[in-house]
C-alpha cells in the first residue's frame, strides 16, 4: 500500500555537514576564509596576485584555486609569491564544493594562516548553491561586462558579502554604467561593500588591502573574547583564562 | 552540469532513505526548488531522469513544487513577493530585506511503500 513518507532534507544536506565542519575547524583556528566567485575573466585571479604582493609580510595566506581544467591560476599565484597554493581541478564540474575543500585543506598548516582565499571556477550560477565554510563571498564584475550582471544573477549577488568591480581603468571603451551596475548590485543586495578597482592599474587597491588587514584582525581579535574562554573550562567547571 | 549533482546528490537522500526505512519500491519523489536556490527545475528533472536510467528508481516520478521568492522587511515590516529579485521592500524603500521564501532546495517526501 503507497504512503507519502515525509523526508524533510535539504537536497545539499551532506555538502552542508562538510561545510559546517570547515566552518568551525577554520573558526577554532581564528582564520578569516573568503570564496571568490565572478564569471570567468572578471579578474578574481590578478586581484589575488596583487594581494599576494603586498600583503605577503603582512598576512599569513593561504590560497586554493579551482579550475575545470589545468593548475594555471594555482602556478600564477605561486609565482606571484603565494607559498601555501592548492590546486582543485574539478574535471568537470562548474563550482567547487565542501568535500573538494575539506580535501585541500588537509594539505594545509592551519596553524600557520591568518587568511584562506578559495578562488572558485569562473561562474555566477552554480557557486551560489555550495557552501564552502566561508566567512564570506566575494563576488567580482568587471567593466567589460554588463552593468545588469547583478540583475541577471541574483542568487549569487544575494548571497555575497562583497562586490568588487574591477578594470575600472577599462571605463568609457564599453557601455558599462558602473552607478548602474552599482545601484543593480545593491538593489539585490543592500547590504554588498563595494570596491572599485583595477588590478592592472592598481586603482582603488589600497582600499580593498585595508579592509582585509581590518578583518583579519577582527577574526583575530575574537580569539580574546571572553565567551572562548569556556574552551578551556576545566572538569569542575571554572574558566583556565584561554 | 550543475542540475546532475543536484540530481545525484537526490538520488543518495533517496536511496538512503529507502534503505533506512526498507521501502521496497519508490513510485515518487517530491521536491522543493526555491526560486534563489539556484537550481532550474526542468533541468532538474532532465538531469534524475538521465541519472536513473537503469536502476530501482527508473520508473519514479520527480514532484517539483517551485516556491516564489518572498521577503520581509526588518525596517516596517512589510512581507511582500520579491519581484524580478529585487530586495527592495515596496513599502518604505528600504533594503534591509529578510529572504522568508525562495532558496529552498529540499527532499520534501517519497511515494513508496
Amino acid at each position: 500500500m503507497s504512503e507519502k513518507i515525509t523526508i524533510e532534507t535539504k537536497v545539499l544536506s551532506e555538502n552542508d555537514r562538510l561545510a559546517a565542519e570547515i566552518r568551525r575547524t577554520l573558526g577554532d583556528k581564528h582564520i578569516l576564509s573568503l570564496n571568490l566567485v565572478s564569471s570567468p575573466g572578471s579578474g578574481k585571479t590578478s586581484l589575488l596576485e596583487r594581494t599576494l604582493g603586498a600583503l605577503g609580510s603582512t598576512l599569513r595566506m593561504a590560497l586554493i584555486a579551482g579550475d575545470v581544467q589545468t593548475e594555471n591560476d594555482a602556478n600564477r599565484l605561486t609565482k606571484a609569491g603565494g607559498n601555501v597554493v592548492r590546486p582543485i581541478v574539478t574535471g568537470g564540474a562548474c563550482h567547487l564544493d565542501a568535500s573538494m575543500v575539506t580535501r585541500a585543506l588537509a594539505g594545509i598548516d592551519l596553524d600557520r594562516i591568518d587568511v584562506l582565499f578559495i578562488e572558485n571556477v569562473g561562474n555566477l550560477v552554480c557557486p551560489s548553491s555550495y557552501d564552502l565554510g566561508e566567512d564570506m563571498k566575494i563576488v567580482l564584475i568587471s567593466t567589460t561586462e554588463g552593468d545588469d550582471k547583478p540583475l541577471k544573477y541574483p542568487a549569487m549577488f544575494r548571497r555575497s558579502s562583497v562586490l568588487v568591480i574591477n578594470k575600472i581603468d577599462l571605463i568609457g571603451l564599453s557601455d558599462f554604467d558602473i552607478r548602474r551596475a552599482e545601484s543593480n548590485a545593491l538593489a539585490i543586495n543592500g547590504g554588498l561593500k563595494v570596491f572599485e578597482i583595477s588590478c592592472r592599474r592598481g586603482d582603488g587597491l589600497a582600499a580593498w588591502y585595508e579592509w582585509l588587514i581590518q578583518q583579519a584582525a577582527i577574526k583575530e581579535a575574537a580569539r580574546h573574547k571572553p565567551e572562548n574562554r569556556n574552551e578551556c573550562a576545566d572538569f569542575q567547571g571554572q574558566n583556565i583564562p584561554a | 552540469m550543475h542540475e546532475l549533482r543536484i540530481a545525484q546528490a537526490v538520488i543518495d537522500i533517496v536511496e538512503h532513505e529507502t534503505t533506512r526505512r526498507q521501502l521496497k519500491t519508490v513510485t515518487a519523489v517530491g521536491i522543493r526548488v526555491g526560486a534563489l536556490s539556484g537550481v532550474h527545475p526542468d533541468a532538474l528533472s532532465f538531469s534524475f531522469e538521465a541519472a536513473t536510467v537503469d536502476t530501482s528508481l527508473a520508473e519514479a516520478k520527480l514532484i517539483i513544487e517551485q516556491l516564489a521568492a518572498k521577503g520581509q522587511c526588518r525596517s516596517c515590516g512589510n512581507e511582500f513577493a520579491v519581484e524580478e529579485f529585487v530586495f527592495l521592500c515596496p513599502s518604505c524603500g528600504s533594503h534591509e530585506v529578510e529572504v522568508t521564501q525562495g532558496e529552498e532546495l529540499d527532499v520534501a517526501y517519497l511515494i513508496g511503500e
